[in-house]
C-alpha cells in the first residue's frame, strides 16, 4: 500500500507573509492628512522627537492584497465554526452569531469608557445585569467583572486571598494545589508571593480530605481546587474539605474554568468556595478568537467583598456609577471597566437560553462526555473508572506494544478532519487524552469522532509508522517544534536591507 | 433558546449506551445536598428576536446621537476601515482556540508571527511578543520583568505623568512582591518627567515613562534612557496612544529596553474599554525573561515554511510557578484585528492618519486660543491639556450642548484642577472643531 504524503489540501491556496507581499508605495487606505489644517509633524516636533525611520518594514499593499491574504489564512485554521474541537477543558462549544450581532451594535460598540455615567446607563445595567446573573451561578454575593481572562480572575483572586490574611495579622506562605490543575494555578499564586505545595490525588481521581487535612499547617493561605477537576471528576468531599479549609484559617479558592458542568447541578458556594473565576469563553459562549480576548469575572464569599478590585459598579437616586472608594480593595487589575465587549456577548446568551437553558446546556454537555466515554472505554483505557461529569480522560497505554503515542494519535485525528483533545494533560495521566465534545455537538459528529479514534487504534497495530507520521492530509506537515525553540526566529526580516 | 441538537430520540438512544436511566442518573454521584439547592433562579430563556430588541434597548440608553466627543485618556476614537473587522470577525480566526495543533492552525499562528514582526517594527525593537491584555497590564509585566532582570534593585520608578491607571496597575502587581517599592516622579513644568537622581536610579530597577505621556506630551525617551542605563537601571516606555508611534522617534531607537503599548488604537472599537490589546516589545537578549507567548518560525516534515507555538518553557503550562508570567488565554483576536489595520494603512497610511491627527489636534488647540491656553509647552500629537477657568462649570454647560469637551483633569491631578484633557483625532472634523470651541466659550458666561 502507498503511504500517504504530506500534501497541500485541494482547494487551500498558498500565500506568503504579508510582508513579502505588495509593492513600494502602495497603501490600501490613505486619509488626507491636511483635512483638518494645522502645522505638518515636521513643524512641530524637534528632529530629536520625530521617527527615524519612515516606518520601513510595515506592509506596502492594497486592499485586495490585504482581503485575499487574511481570506487564505484564515482557510488554513480548524476551528469551532468549521468542526468538533474536543479540547478537554478548553470547552469550546458553538458560539452564537447573534452575539457577535449584537456586540457591533453602535451603542456598544463605540462607547467611550470616560464618558460621563449620564451617558452609560445602559452598559452599566447591562454589567449589572450580569453580574447578578453570574452570583446566581456561583452562589456567592460578591462580585467584580473586571478581569481581562481566566489567569487574570486568578491573579485578582489570589490577590484579595492575600489581602485578607494581611488583614488578620499574618499573609501566609504556601498555596496548595492539586497536582491535576492548570497551570496557571501555580503561576498566579507565585505572582501573588507564594510558593505551592502540591497535593497528590487519591486512586479516585480525586483530592483525600486527610492529605488535604495533614497539609493545611498555619502557614497555608488557601487551597485552590477546580472542580469538577481537569478529570472531569466532581470532588465528592468538597463540603467537607471547604469546611477543613476554613477550620486551618485558610480560603477556598475555586477554579471556575469548568463551571459548564455545574449549572444547576451544584452551585461553588455551596461547597465552600470564598473565591471562584470565570471564563466567559467556556462556560458562555463567547468566542476564543484564537487565544482570546477571554474574560475573568470573579465572585466571592461576605468574607472578601471588602477586596473587590476597583472600579466598582454602585446604584445612587440618579442611576450607575463607578466607585473607588473602597479602603480594602486590592487596587485595579487593568484599565477601565473590564473586557466589556465580551460581558456583552455573554449576557446575550445566558439572557436567550436562561436559567432553564443553562441547566439545559450542562445537562447535554454531561451527557455527551459520558456517551463518548462509553463508545470509547473499550478502545482507549480510562484514565480513572471514577463516574465524570462533561470531559473524560484516557490514555495511550494500551498502544504500547505499537511504539504510537497520544501525540501520534492526536495528529493522526486531524487527517480525519476533527481538532485534537487535550494532549498530555493533566499531567497526573500519562499519556493523557482529554475530550470535551461540549453540548453543542450532535449524536452523528460524535458517532464520527468516535469512529474517527476507533479507526486510529486499528491502524496503530497495523500500520504504525503511517500514524507515527501522521499528519498526512493538513496544510502542512508535521512542524519541527525542536528547531523552532533551538534558533528562535520570531519575526520577519527582509532577505536584503533596504536602500 | 437552546443550542443542543438532541432530539428525544437521541437522549434514549445516548443514555442506552451509556447504560444510565436517566440524564438526571448521569450526575447523582454529586452529593444531593449540593444538588438539591442548585435549581438557577434566572429568568426563562426568550427568543433571538426578543433578545435582539432586549441588547438593542440598553445600546440605545448609551451615548447620545447628536453627540461629539473630544475624551482619549487611553482609548481613542479611531476610524476602523470595514475590510478589518470583516476579515477579523472570519469564524475560522473567531472561533479557533490557542493554536495547540500547529498543523490545523496555520491562519492563526502565520497571523502571529506577522503581528509580531509588525509591532517590532512599530516600536523599533528588535522583538514583540503574541500580545498581553491591554496597556496598563503589559506595563505592569514589563515592571515585573525588570525586576527579575535587576535583582536587588527593591525600587520601580514610574513617572507621575504616566497615566493613572496604569500606575495603579503596576502598583496592584507589585503587591505580590514583598520587597518592592513603587516610586512616583514628578513632572515639570512643560509636561515631561524630571529625571530622577543617581541615587534613585541605583536601587531601581527601572523607570517607566508614558509615551506620549497622559498629559499627551512626548517625552524625550533618549535622553532618559541614556540617564537610566548610567545608573544601571532599564527604561519602558509605556504608549496609550499607539498611532503615535508612526510619527515619533521609536522606542527602540531611543534606546529603550521594554516597550509596551495599548493597541486598541490600531483598528479596535472603544467597546467601553475593552477588550483592548497589550502590545510588549523589548531586546532580543531578553527573549527568555519574556512574558506571554511567542510564535515562530520552523519547517514541516517536507521542509515547507510553518509557524508554531515556542520558547513555551517560560510559560506557566510548562514552568508552572515558576513561570515569567501566569498569562494563558491573551487578546489574540484583537492582535489578528491589528495586524489587519496595521497592514491595510500599511506603511504610508499609518504616517498619513497620525499626520492627519497631530495636525488636527493642533488646529484646534489654535482654535481654542480664545476659551483657555495650553498648560504644557512640549510637544504633544493628538491630546493636550488645555488650563480654561472655571473648567469643570464649562465642561458640564458643553455636556448639555452633546459636547464632552474632553476630560476635567481635576480628579486624577487636584493640582490641574482647571485643566481639560482633549484629543481630537481623524474622526473630528472642522465642524466638530468648532462646536468645542463655541461650547467652551459659552460656559464662561
Amino acid at each position: 500500500m502507498e503511504r500517504p504524503t504530506a500534501i497541500l489540501r485541494p482547494g487551500l491556496l498558498p500565500e506568503p507573509l504579508i510582508f513579502e507581499r505588495g509593492a513600494p508605495g502602495r497603501s490600501g487606505a490613505l486619509v488626507d492628512a491636511a483635512a483638518a489644517g494645522g502645522p505638518e509633524s515636521s513643524e512641530v516636533l524637534p528632529p530629536a522627537l520625530r521617527r527615524e525611520d519612515d516606518l520601513a518594514g510595515l506592509p506596502e499593499v492594497s486592499e485586495l492584497d490585504v482581503v485575499r491574504h487574511f481570506t487564505r489564512l484564515s482557510q488554513w485554521n480548524f476551528c469551532a465554526a468549521t468542526t468538533l474541537y474536543p479540547l478537554g477543558s478548553c470547552t469550546m462549544k458553538y458560539n452564537p452569531v447573534m452575539n457577535e450581532a449584537v456586540a457591533h451594535l453602535s451603542g456598544f460598540a463605540d462607547l467611550h469608557p470616560l464618558l460621563p455615567t449620564s451617558w452609560t446607563q445602559g452598559a452599566m445595567e447591562l454589567m449589572a445585569r450580569l453580574a447578578d446573573f453570574l452570583r446566581e451561578v456561583s452562589g456567592l454575593p460578591g462580585m467584580t467583572l473586571q478581569p481581562a481572562a481566566g489567569a487574570h480572575g486568578e491573579l485578582t483572586g489570589m490577590k484579595m486571598i492575600r489581602a485578607y490574611h494581611v488583614d488578620r495579622g499574618d499573609a501566609r506562605r504556601r498555596v496548595l494545589i492539586p497536582a491535576s490543575a492548570h497551570g496557571t494555578n501555580p503561576a498566579s499564586a507565585a505572582l501573588c508571593g507564594y510558593g505551592v505545595t502540591e497535593v497528590p490525588a487519591n486512586r479516585e481521581g480525586m483530592l483525600d480530605i486527610e492529605t488535604v487535612r495533614r497539609l493545611l499547617a498555619s502557614d497555608v493561605a488557601a487551597l485552590m481546587v477546580t472542580n469538577p477537576n481537569t478529570l472531569g471528576v466532581f470532588e465528592r468531599d468538597i463540603a467537607a474539605i471547604g469546611a477543613a479549609v476554613h477550620d486551618a484559617g485558610a480560603l477556598l479558592y475555586c477554579d471556575g474554568a469548568n463551571m459548564n458542568a455545574l449549572m444547576g447541578v451544584a452551585k461553588p458556594g455551596d461547597m465552600g468556595a470564598d473565591v471562584l473565576q470565570f471564563n466567559l469563553h467556556k462556560t458562555f459562549s463567547t468566542p476564543h478568537g484564537g487565544g482570546g480576548p477571554g474574560a475573568g469575572p470573579v465572585a466571592v464569599s461576605a468574607r472578601l467583598e471588602e477586596y473587590l478590585p476597583i472600579p466598582r459598579l454602585v446604584r445612587d437616586a440618579s442611576g450607575w456609577r463607578w466607585s473607588d472608594d473602597f479602603p480594602g480593595a486590592i487596587g485595579r487589575v487593568r484599565s477601565f471597566h473590564g473586557n466589556f465587549g465580551m460581558l456583552v456577548r455573554a449576557y446575550c446568551y445566558m439572557r436567550a437560553l436562561g436559567g432553564d437553558g443553562l441547566t439545559d446546556a450542562t445537562a447535554m454537555a454531561v451527557l455527551n462526555a459520558n456517551y463518548v466515554r462509553a463508545r470509547l472505554q473499550g478502545t482507549y483505557p480510562l484514565a480513572y473508572p471514577t463516574p465524570s461529569l462533561h470531559e473524560c480522560v484516557f490514555s495511550d497505554r494500551d498502544l504500547e506494544p505499537t511504539g504510537v503515542h497520544t501525540l501520534d494519535v492526536a495528529k493522526r485525528l486531524l487527517d480525519y478532519g476533527f481538532f485534537a483533545p487535550t494532549i498530555y494533560f493533566p499531567l497526573v495521566v500519562p499519556g493523557a487524552l482529554m475530550i470535551e465534545p461540549t453540548e453543542t455537538e450532535s449524536k452523528e459528529t460524535l458517532d464520527e469522532f468516535v469512529a474517527a479514534l476507533e479507526g486510529i487504534a486499528a491502524e496503530a497495530r497495523r500500520d504504525p509508522e503511517m500514524v507515527k507520521s501522521a499528519p498526512h492530509a493538513t496544510f502542512v506537515g508535521r512542524l519541527d517544534e525542536t528547531r523552532a525553540a533551538r534558533r528562535p526566529v520570531l519575526r520577519w526580516t527582509p532577505p536584503e536591507p533596504e536602500r | 433558546m437552546r443550542f443542543t441538537p438532541h432530539t428525544e430520540g437521541d437522549v434514549r438512544a445516548m443514555l442506552a449506551t451509556i447504560g444510565a436511566e436517566s440524564v438526571a442518573a448521569l450526575v447523582a454521584h454529586v452529593p444531593a445536598a449540593l444538588r438539591d439547592v442548585a435549581a438557577l433562579r434566572l429568568p426563562p430563556g426568550i427568543d433571538e428576536r426578543e433578545v435582539r430588541a432586549e441588547m438593542a434597548s440598553l445600546a440605545a440608553a448609551n451615548g447620545r446621537p447628536d453627540a461629539v466627543v473630544f475624551l482619549g485618556a487611553g482609548a481613542y476614537p479611531h476610524f476602523i476601515p470595514a475590510a478589518v473587522e470583516q476579515l477579523a470577525g472570519r469564524a475560522e480566526f473567531a472561533t479557533a482556540y490557542t493554536p495547540y495543533q500547529p498543523e490545523v492552525s496555520q491562519g492563526t499562528l502565520q497571523v502571529t508571527f506577522e503581528f509580531q514582526t509588525a509591532i517590532a517594527a512599530l516600536t523599533g525593537m528588535e522583538l514583540a511578543n503574541a500580545g498581553m491584555y491591554d496597556g496598563a497590564t503589559a506595563a505592569a509585566e514589563a515592571v515585573l520583568m525588570t525586576q527579575r532582570l535587576r535583582p536587588g534593585r527593591p525600587l520601580v520608578a514610574v513617572s507621575r505623568a504616566l497615566h493613572p491607571q496604569y500606575r495603579a496597575v503596576i502598583a496592584t502587581y507589585l503587591a505580590g512582591l514583598p520587597d518592592a517599592e513603587l516610586v512616583e516622579v514628578p513632572y515639570r513644568e512643560d509636561g515631561t518627567t524630571e529625571l530622577p537622581s543617581d541615587a534613585l536610579l541605583a536601587r531601581a530597577s527601572c523607570l517607566v515613562l508614558g509615551y506620549p505621556n497622559v498629559f499627551g506630551a512626548i517625552e524625550d525617551l533618549e535622553h532618559t534612557a541614556a540617564a537610566v542605563h548610567a545608573a544601571g537601571a532599564l527604561a519602558v516606555s509605556a504608549t496609550a496612544e499607539a498611532l503615535a508611534l508612526p510619527l515619533l522617534r521609536t522606542p527602540g531607537g531611543a534606546g529603550v529596553d521594554i516597550a509596551v503599548a495599548e493597541g486598541q488604537s490600531l483598528g479596535l472599537p472603544l467597546a467601553y474599554g475593552g477588550p483592548g490589546l497589550g502590545l510588549f516589545a523589548s531586546r532580543q537578549s531578553f527573549v527568555r525573561n519574556l512574558p506571554g507567548r511567542l510564535v515562530g518560525e520552523t519547517v514541516d516534515t517536507l521542509g515547507r515554511r510553518g509557524y508554531v507555538l515556542t520558547l513555551a518553557t517560560r510559560e506557566q503550562h510548562i514552568r508552572r510557578e515558576r513561570a515569567t508570567s501566569n498569562i494563558c488565554t491573551n487578546h489574540g483576536l484583537c492582535a489578528l484585528q491589528a495586524t489587519i489595520y496595521l497592514s491595510l494603512l500599511g506603511r504610508h497610511g499609518l504616517r498619513a492618519v497620525a499626520e492627519r491627527n497631530l495636525r488636527g489636534a493642533h488646529a484646534l488647540a489654535a482654535r481654542l486660543g480664545r476659551a483657555g491656553r495650553l498648560r504644557f509647552a512640549a510637544p504633544y500629537f493628538n491630546e493636550f491639556v488645555l488650563e480654561i477657568r472655571g473648567a469643570r462649570r464649562r465642561w458640564e454647560t458643553a455636556l448639555a450642548d452633546g459636547v464632552v469637551a474632553g476630560l476635567p483633569l481635576g480628579d486624577w491631578y487636584p493640582e490641574l484642577e482647571d485643566c481639560l484633557l482633549v484629543c481630537a483625532t481623524e474622526l473630528h472634523d472642522t465642524a466638530a472643531h468648532a462646536r468645542l470651541a463655541s461650547a467652551l466659550e459659552q460656559g464662561g458666561t
